[in-house]
């Protein structure tokens, strides 16, 4: 069961706590986009065997989302940080490129 | 014969006997002793029968690892199966029944397995009961269904209780041998906090069962001093007879506490689930001894050496008079060094290595007096229930008996295996070790914690370390290094130091004689508890189960309920040896927690009886229930079905509260709808993102009816929406949607739109809220008096806060029923005083309390969509025929973007209507209509499906509504649903408006 | 008008190792808001009349205090009858800042549990550090109590606080009267 720190509340608590979110950094596409763009948004998911980025609600804390980079087969977090943000911070990416060299994930490296 | 000594049992308490019954047989034993040593004290060697030949078994080991001795423990709400007696303490009274057998112990029907056996071979039941097919459901199935499985499942209700507790340390050390207690006190005395655990009763492990000395004293001072030391630390917490069951991802360890076991009669929890989270990890959880493959290795009075030696030690018990050893490297000289101690005898050591020269243990058996056979080997074990000796054959050779000794117990040892399974839980490797022939932890390849830094260190034994000396050493640096990688300074403190002496290296022994032929080969146990042989490995070899996956399930090594923690390495090498390749290159099988079974009382915890769900009440509950309610689960809700009067049937009460609520007074207790508020300078713009239809443009003082869909264009909510005031909002959900749509709005505000200045509040439970419907219902209300609820200070459609009776109310003129109704909400603490006044405003007014299957035909009546029941996740709003509620305006909302797509946009798709049979009979509810032809997969064509269907007592015949193919086009016609009973329902497809489509009655 | 009641009418379990007791009516209030403007802070201090709390703590003086929920989200306590008059004392002094004031007093139900064995009982229900290294008077906690969630503080060494909603109130009552059962001390 994965122990994850909260950067909202700063709590760090048990899986349970937490519900998660799917893959993070979703860009929405609504009305006027192409159906290849809503179909992407809607249902392509990144499936990695490595570095992934996710989202999380602290559901039974703060009730806040936020974001967890974490490796999906070592279970290693590199981080958690705000959901309010369209790209990972710079200091987490750095520390994955310090763990796990030349990852890539979506348009980010 | 095995026996209580006169001397010895360094764990009885011989003044205090404890009587206790095996298959009602009344025995004795001492305060101290395990089940398994007061059977051996009472010459009960004979436990059980195994699994699948019936043969008889005796003990084996004296520990956890235990495979034959398995009883049924208790009775009635204290029966428990499957139950170790190596680990189960003796306490007065116990009872214990031996499984596995029919009609008795001693004489067993299925025995007959057991001469069959050669005709019984691993995979015997894929090949023979594979055809003729039905035979197997009826046949062959229940017949190994009755002569299969261990131990009876319980029947009466456990009358024990369990619970969780949740503990965080620094160092977690699993083990309380002298490994462990040395890396406890190594890593506390940093400063870190320690929690140091061992599965059994006591403190030291097998150290001081097998002697030598530590600092120049013996063991047990070692032991003693270091407990004492370590309780008297802050830091530690010290807990016995609590089992590491399993090591998990991120340090979370599950931690099996057993606190009534051996004291049933104390009041308390029997059992305490510990959910450990750990910096650090230490497992020092020794090692378990294998036995040596040979004919008749499984004949009761064969036992390990260790366990010999533990019984003559610990309990004072002898397996035997005369006790062969035979062995494969030093550590079982000990044991014969034990049993001469005890004044017992042991004709013969048998040892297979060929030695140049005697290592110091020989010298010394030799000194005893004891005959020491280099080189040989036990060809087979005499005797059926009971061992009566050994034919010895050389090591060398296939097995041409060189002598026969009488003896009555066999004590052997195949060497010894690390118990890496904690290392492994969470993904910890292995290597293979050649001088020690086992698999110990790699410590390279660790499990890796949060941080991706290895956060399982294995220490002692556990680690290879074998020696006592090492052993210890080893324990400390595992302290050292959790500590520091718990991220505390580590003083160089020194490490107590151990004499041992120089063992002679162990040499690998799978199967002895190492020659032997098919006969003796088909006689060799590998797994006791499953009935695995030598023959049947290489018979899975040989058909090809090369993997030791495959291996494994083809023949149930290692599956039951020990799984396997004697028999795997064995059948590892006896594949390895099939397969011409190596250990290491077959590998091992995966270790998975729990470490021993633990009972699924102490995983459910405290959640049983009264507590195993949260049920959420109304503040109304207590009069429901006062009052006949017949419950009805709502999600964790539970509203009342109906309230059923004396002589009252369910379906009477529900006609009768249906027909009161359209001619009289219906009061619904309607606090479960979800309620939230919404309010900020962007309420208005976030809520037409999150309905279909417009709530910006809806007036303070009004109400709208609402949907809200996914992002994929499906319903998952309705209710009603009030504008409070400006930019304040309340929202009504349905009764399962208060925290899931709360949910929906925080997940768009906070991580789509969170620049948007809107704050939810999720105030459901803060108002008990009351439904009042029928044509008395303004009557009732003015009877309370106190606001004006007039239809021209409160029309339809619209909310006035108030006072009613004396109460403070917000009250809503909203209907779910198409009767004249408002929805009162109170604060919750004033709910059933509220309730209580209306119901006694005025008899005359008919008013009667109605349940959820009463609304539910209202709403049917009227053609209200019911979420769950006309939605199911693929149903969008235009199929419920509600495009009135879809904006065209707005140029998004979520959900609209999908609802362009073509496949939502098909006319094909099924559409809402209302369905009435030609019998005025009620249709079936989820009943499918058939339309012409086949699909791809030779099905019938489907063309609509019933989502709802009542008697309506109102209409006096039986209502539907349903999704149809092209429905609204097809007014009139009649289609046909067959029903689970053979019957076919003939119905009409009509308006699904059944009553007052006009409207009239909510009018007034 | 009549006098309202709690969820279970002031229930007390007293028979095990820690004693559980239904809390009288309590004012409660969620402010959401931005908590570093002044006047949301002055509309929580001035009907609580403590301090504000930081991340992860309550200031409570007995039926009066400020628990942190989440970085905009207080929970105000204050007297049952005075909430009303709160309330709108706190939206004079929010004026037009965006914010958002309800009464929940309705909404939850509140227990204390007492005696030198409470952190044991709540630690047999919640997964967190309950030791008082780890938990002390002052911090607060929103957490998962078994099955539903659930917030509570220390009012002091020996006793603690729990809030949950109302409609969960018997079971939450149930559960910590299980886990203080006699004879289930942990004992550490």
């Amino acid at each position: 069961m994965l122990s994850l720190t909260c950067p909202v509340c700063g709590v760090t608590a048990e899986e349970t706590e937490f519900h998660g979110g799917g893959e993070a950094h979703l860009k929405r596409f609504g009305p006027g986009a192409t159906d290849d763009d809503f179909e992407g948004y809607l249902f392509m998911r990144e499936n990695p065997r490595g570095v992934h980025f996710e989202r999380w609600r602290h559901a039974y804390g703060c009730g806040k989302w936020f974001h967890a980079a974490r490796c999906t087969t070592t279970l290693q977090v590199f981080g958690t940080y705000a959901a309010q943000t369209y790209e990972p911070p710079k200091d987490i990416c750095e520390k994955i490129s310090g763990e796990r060299p030349g990852w890539s994930w979506r348009l980010f490296k | 014969m095995s026996t209580r000594l006169v001397k010895g049992g360094r764990l009885l308490n011989r003044q205090k006997a404890m009587n206790f019954t095996f298959n009602g047989k009344q025995l004795r034993g001492c305060e101290g002793d395990t089940l398994a040593s007061a059977l051996l004290a009472n010459d009960q060697m004979l436990v059980g029968r195994s699994f699948k030949y019936h043969r008889p078994r005796g003990v084996v080991a004296s520990g956890a690892e235990e495979p034959n001795g398995l009883v049924n423990l208790g009775a009635e709400g204290k029966f428990e199966p499957n139950q170790r007696v190596t680990t189960t303490e003796l306490f007065e009274g116990l009872s214990a029944q031996s499984q596995n057998h029919w009609p008795s112990l001693e004489f067993d029907v299925g025995a007959i397995n057991s001469r069959l056996s050669r005709f019984l071979p691993a995979g015997f039941y894929y090949k023979m009961f594979i055809h003729p097919r039905p035979l197997w459901k009826h046949v062959y199935e229940p017949i190994i269904r009755h002569s299969a499985g261990l131990g009876r499942a319980p029947k009466a209700r456990d009358v024990d209780t369990y619970e969780h507790y949740h503990f965080f340390c620094d160092v977690m050390v699993i083990g309380g041998g002298v490994a462990g207690l040395q890396a406890a006190k190594a890593a506390a005395q940093t400063g870190a906090k320690v929690l140091l655990v061992e599965q059994s009763a006591h403190w030291g492990g097998r150290a001081p069962v097998d002697g030598g000395s530590i600092d120049g004293a013996p063991v047990e001072n070692f032991v003693e001093q270091t407990v004492a030391e370590l309780q008297s630390m802050p830091n530690v917490t010290m807990r016995n007879r609590l089992m590491g069951a399993g090591v998990y991802d991120h340090g979370y360890v599950l931690g099996y506490e057993q606190l009534r076991d051996h004291c049933p009669e104390k009041p308390g929890p029997r059992q305490r689930l510990w959910r450990i989270r750990a910096s650090h990890i230490v497992t020092a959880t020794g090692a378990i001894e294998r036995p040596l493959s040979f004919a008749g290795n499984d004949i009761p009075g064969v036992l390990l050496a260790s366990a010999v030696r533990d019984y003559v030690v610990n309990y004072g018990v002898s397996a035997g008079d005369r006790t062969v050893v035979v062995t494969n490297n030093d550590d079982a000289y000990l044991t014969a060094f034990s049993l001469k101690d005890a004044g017992l005898s042991v004709p013969v050591i048998i040892d297979a290595r060929v030695q140049a020269v005697d290592s110091p243990v020989m010298e010394q058996a030799k000194a005893l007096g004891i005959r020491v056979m280099m080189g040989h080997a036990i060809a087979s074990v005499k005797g059926s229930k009971r061992v009566t000796g050994v034919a010895i054959c050389s090591q060398a050779g296939a097995g041409a008996v060189l002598e026969e000794i009488a003896c009555d117990a066999v004590a052997m040892s195949g060497g010894w295996s690390p118990v890496v399974h904690l290392w492994s839980h969470c993904g910890g490797k292995l290597v293979w070790d050649v001088a020690q022939a086992h698999f110990r932890p790699d410590v390279d390849k660790a499990p890796t914690g949060a941080d991706g830094q290895p956060f399982v260190t294995a220490a002692g034994a556990a680690n290879g370390s074998l020696l006592l000396g090492d052993a210890l050493g080893d324990g400390d640096q595992a302290g050292k290094l959790a500590a520091s990688a718990a991220g505390y300074k580590v003083k160089q403190t020194a490490c107590p130091v151990a004499e041992s002496l120089e063992d002679a290296p162990m040499s690998p022994v799978w199967l002895m004689p190492q020659g032997a032929g098919i006969e003796l080969r088909s006689k060799a146990w590998l797994d006791y508890q499953n009935d695995v042989k030598v023959s049947d490995v290489q018979l899975a070899a040989q058909e090809g189960f090369e993997s030791v996956e495959h291996a494994k399930r083809y023949t149930t090594l290692g599956m039951a309920t020990d799984q396997g923690k004697l028999s795997n390495i064995n059948g590892l090498a006896t594949l390895a040896g099939s397969l011409n390749t190596t250990i290491p290159q077959v590998g091992t099988t995966t270790f998975r927690p729990p470490y021993t079974p633990i009972s699924m009382g102490a995983i459910a915890g405290e959640a049983r009886g009264e507590v195993f769900q949260p049920l959420r009440r109304t503040p109304m509950h207590d009069w429901h229930d006062a009052n006949g309610a017949h419950w009805e689960p709502v999600g964790h809700w539970r509203r009342p079905y109906c309230y059923q009067r004396a002589g009252e049937s369910v379906n009477d009460a529900v006609m009768r509260e249906t027909k009161n609520a359209r001619e009289n007074l219906g009061l619904l207790d309607a606090s479960t709808l979800g309620k939230l508020i919404v309010k900020g300078p962007d309420a208005g713009k976030f809520l037409d993102m999150l309905y279909t239809n417009m709530m910006s443009t809806l007036k303070p003082g009004k109400c709208r009816y609402g949907l809200m869909c996914s992002e994929n264009g499906f319903l998952i909510d309705d209710g009603v929406v009030a504008r409070i005031d400006e930019d304040t909002f309340l929202c009504h959900t349905t009764t399962g949607g208060a925290e899931r749509i709360h949910g929906h709005m925080e997940e768009w505000l906070q991580t789509e739109w969170w620049d948007w200045q809107v704050y939810v509040a999720n105030v459901t439970e803060q108002y008990a809220q009351v439904a009042v419907v029928g044509p008395n219902a303004r009557k009732a209300l003015e009877k309370l008096g106190g606001m004006d609820v007039s239809k021209e200070a409160l029309g339809f459609m619209e909310w006035a806060d108030g006072e009613l009776g004396g109460f403070k109310v917000r009250v809503y003129r909203i209907s779910f029923s198409g009767e004249l109704s408002y929805e009162i909400a109170v604060d919750a603490g004033q709910g059933q005083a509220f309730w209580d006044a209306l119901m006694v405003v005025d008899h005359d007014l008919g008013v009667m309390p109605y349940g959820t299957e009463a609304l539910h035909i209202l709403r049917a009546e009227k053609g209200f969509i019911m979420i769950g029941d006309e939605t199911d996740g693929t149903v969008i709003p235009q199929d419920l025929g509600l495009h009135w509620a879809i904006s065209k305006k707005k140029e998004d909302f979520l959900g609209k973007r999908a609802q362009e797509r073509s496949h939502m946009a098909d006319p094909e798709r099924w559409k809402l209507v209302g369905l009435e049979t030609l019998s005025g009979s009620v249709l079936p509810d989820g009943a499918y209509a058939l339309g012409d032809g086949e699909n791809a997969n030779g099905q019938k064509n489907m063309i609509g499906r019933v989502t709802s269907s009542y008697y309506s007592p109102n209409l006096e015949k039986g209502i539907a509504m349903g999704l149809v193919l092209h429905g609204p086009d097809r007014m009139g016609e009649v289609i046909e649903f067959p029903g689970t009973n053979g019957a076919t329902y003939k119905a009409r497809i009509v308006d699904p408006v059944f009553y007052d489509k006009e409207g009239e009655k909510g009018n007034v | 008008m009549s006098d309202p009641v709690t969820a279970l009418d002031g229930a007390v379990s007293d028979a095990g190792i820690a004693t559980i007791t239904e809390v009288p009516l309590q004012g409660m209030i969620t402010l959401r808001g931005d908590l570093s403007t002044t006047a949301v802070k002055n509309a929580a201090t001035g009907v609580a009349a403590v301090d504000m709390p930081g991340q992860g703590e309550a200031n409570c003086v007995e039926n009066r205090g400020i628990c942190w929920m989440s970085p905009d989200e207080m929970l105000v306590l204050c007297p049952y009858e005075t909430v009303a008059a709160n309330i709108e004392l706190m939206q004079k002094t929010l004026s037009d800042a965006h914010a958002l004031a309800v009464n929940v007093s309705d909404a939850r139900a509140s227990f204390r549990v007492g005696g030198g064995r409470a952190r044991e009982v709540i630690a047999k229900l919640c997964p967190v550090d309950l030791s008082p290294d780890a938990f002390k008077p002052g911090m607060f906690r929103r957490t998962r109590m078994a099955q539903v969630p659930a917030a509570f503080w220390m009012r002091d060494e020996d006793s603690f606080q729990i809030i949950c909603f109302r409609s969960q109130a018997q079971y939450v009552f149930d559960l910590l009267t299980v886990a203080a059962q006699p004879g289930s001390e942990v004992n550490l």
